[in-house]
């Protein structure tokens, strides 16, 4: 599993010191929906390319409040950073009230990535449930960039209600072409929209891959991800071409603290990224 | 031209039903057609089909004063639609409308009913896939209740 393991570093990042978070600022902050936004970042000082694999996040700062572990929501082919989140709690929601000129600290890229260069001539499934876009984002726009390896794309999108659907330029765009595939379903629906309702479970049997050939990848709230996983069993998808990108609490972020134990791994040195048949066994278990 | 007897053997709701069988529930099958908009049956009527869904969508509806047409399931290709045909007393609970021009086969569950009370066999059979579908049914269902996609409390 190369790519997985393969974590590009940023070397003007690594040399300050792991632990101390290196100034970015706010360049742009775009609001996604009621409780999410995007915020378009650029170091203060040094070189403005910032090195990452899709899949990867950063602990996030905000000076004062607190750390927070977010992925890494932009193209890794462009240059700047992106990070898309939702508001939930402490820090999140104080992120939530940054502006263009402010300055947050980032430590990163850390942990794992989407396993795009073993999925080259295979087809791939994306699945992303509610805030699991934006982690999978980076690796769509590399399967894109280099469309013509893979067999067929397609990307599966479940969210609460049509409100909450990110990225609907982009969402657009990738439906308008003829060599992806995108289907969207809410959980609950106003009688306005005329799109799917369902879990996005649902839309697997839709998705029409070959599953002896398929690699699947999937974001969502755990049990979202228990249940796409075994749908794709289900349908011969193999478990060890099944890769999930699992959430803990972390402190470190880098596999000194143990905050982000998951079993006898760290989410956050040995994932996010992991195989199915890597962590299996673990999803089903409460105390973990 | 594809016959009905073709196109339902080859889809996986009547999958390994053999051959005597199928020409059975044939003889209760028809193509059927919606316009985008209509609806396909409404809540409380006498339910006496189930569609195969060939082509299109349909949404699942239970209308309520307050917020109007509450969808709560959409279904497409492939999808099977419909098994209050099975369950006395035999009306819809739900309304279904095409979402878009939608063809379907449509079985007549009167016929298929009779055919089932004669050969408990075949009764078996479409009882066994019908629970299928249901138990997927109930599992989405259960996932949508679950609200996963909510702030954690
Ligand atoms: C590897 C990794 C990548 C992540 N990537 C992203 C990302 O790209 N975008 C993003 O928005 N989040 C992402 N998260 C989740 C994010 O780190 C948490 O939402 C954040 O740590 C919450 O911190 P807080 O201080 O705002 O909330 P807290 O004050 O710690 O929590 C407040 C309340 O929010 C609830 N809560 C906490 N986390 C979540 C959650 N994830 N979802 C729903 N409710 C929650 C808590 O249960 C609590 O009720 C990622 C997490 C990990 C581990
Ligand atoms: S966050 Fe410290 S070990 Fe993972």
């Amino acid at each position: 599993m190369a790519s997985v393991l393969e974590v590009p570093s940023d070397t003007t990042f690594v040399s300050a010191g792991p632990m101390v978070p290196r100034p970015f600022v706010v360049k742009r902050f775009r609001k996604e929906t009621d409780d999410t936004f995007t915020l378009e970042l650029e170091p203060k000082e040094g070189r403005s390319r910032f090195v990452f694999g899709p899949g990867q996040f950063n602990m996030v700062y905000v000076y004062g409040v607190g750390e927070v572990p977010i992925s890494i929501s932009g193209s890794p082919s462009t240059p700047g950073l992106i990070h898309t989140t939702r508001a939930v709690g402490t820090v999140t929601k104080a992120m939530a009230k940054l502006k263009k000129g402010d300055i947050v600290g980032i430590r990163g890229p850390y942990g794992t990535t989407w396993p795009v260069k073993e999925a080259r001539s295979h087809d791939v499934v994306i699945v992303a449930g509610g805030i699991g876009l934006p982690p999978l984002r980076g690796a769509i726009y590399e399967i894109l960039s280099n469309r013509k390896d893979y067999g067929k794309v397609v990307l599966l999108y479940g969210v609460r209600t049509p409100a909450d659907i990110l990225f609907k330029d982009e969402l657009e765009q990738w439906r308008a072409r003829f060599d992806m595939e995108v289907f969207i379903t809410v959980d609950r629906a106003v009688s306005e929209w005329r799109g799917n309702v369902g879990v996005v479970t649902t839309l697997i049997s839709k998705a029409g891959f070959d599953p002896q050939n398929t690699i699947a990848m999937i974001v969502g709230p755990e049990v979202m991800m228990r249940f796409t996983a075994l749908e794709f069993i289900k349908r011969s998808v193999k478990p060890d071409s099944i890769y999930l990108s699992m959430e803990r609490n972390m402190k470190c972020g880098i596999g000194l603290c143990g905050h982000c134990q998951f079993g006898p791994m760290f989410v956050c040195k040995d994932g996010p990224v992991f195989r199915y048949t890597q962590i299996k066994d673990l999803l089903v278990k409460w105390e973990i | 031209m594809e016959t009905l007897e073709r196109i339902l053997g080859q889809h996986p709701f009547f999958k390994d039903l053999g051959p005597d069988y199928l020409q059975l529930v044939t003889g209760c099958a028809s193509n059927v057609r919606f316009e985008q908009d209509t609806f396909i049956f409404r809540e409380g009527e006498e339910a006496n089909q189930f569609y195969l869904i060939r082509e299109g969508r349909v949404a699942l509806q239970v209308f309520s004063p307050e917020r109007g047409h509450i969808t709560v399931e959409t279904l497409g290709e492939g999808d099977i639609l419909g098994w209050s045909w099975l369950i006395p007393p035999y009306n819809w609970h739900f309304d279904a409308k095409a979402l878009d021009l939608t063809r379907a086969i449509a079985l007549d569950g009167k016929c298929l009913r009779r055919k089932c009370e004669e050969d408990h066999h075949l009764g078996y059979e479409i009882l066994k896939r019908f629970a299928h579908i249901i138990e997927q049914r109930l599992e989405s269902t259960r996932l949508q209740l679950l609200d996963l996609y909510g702030v954690r409390s």
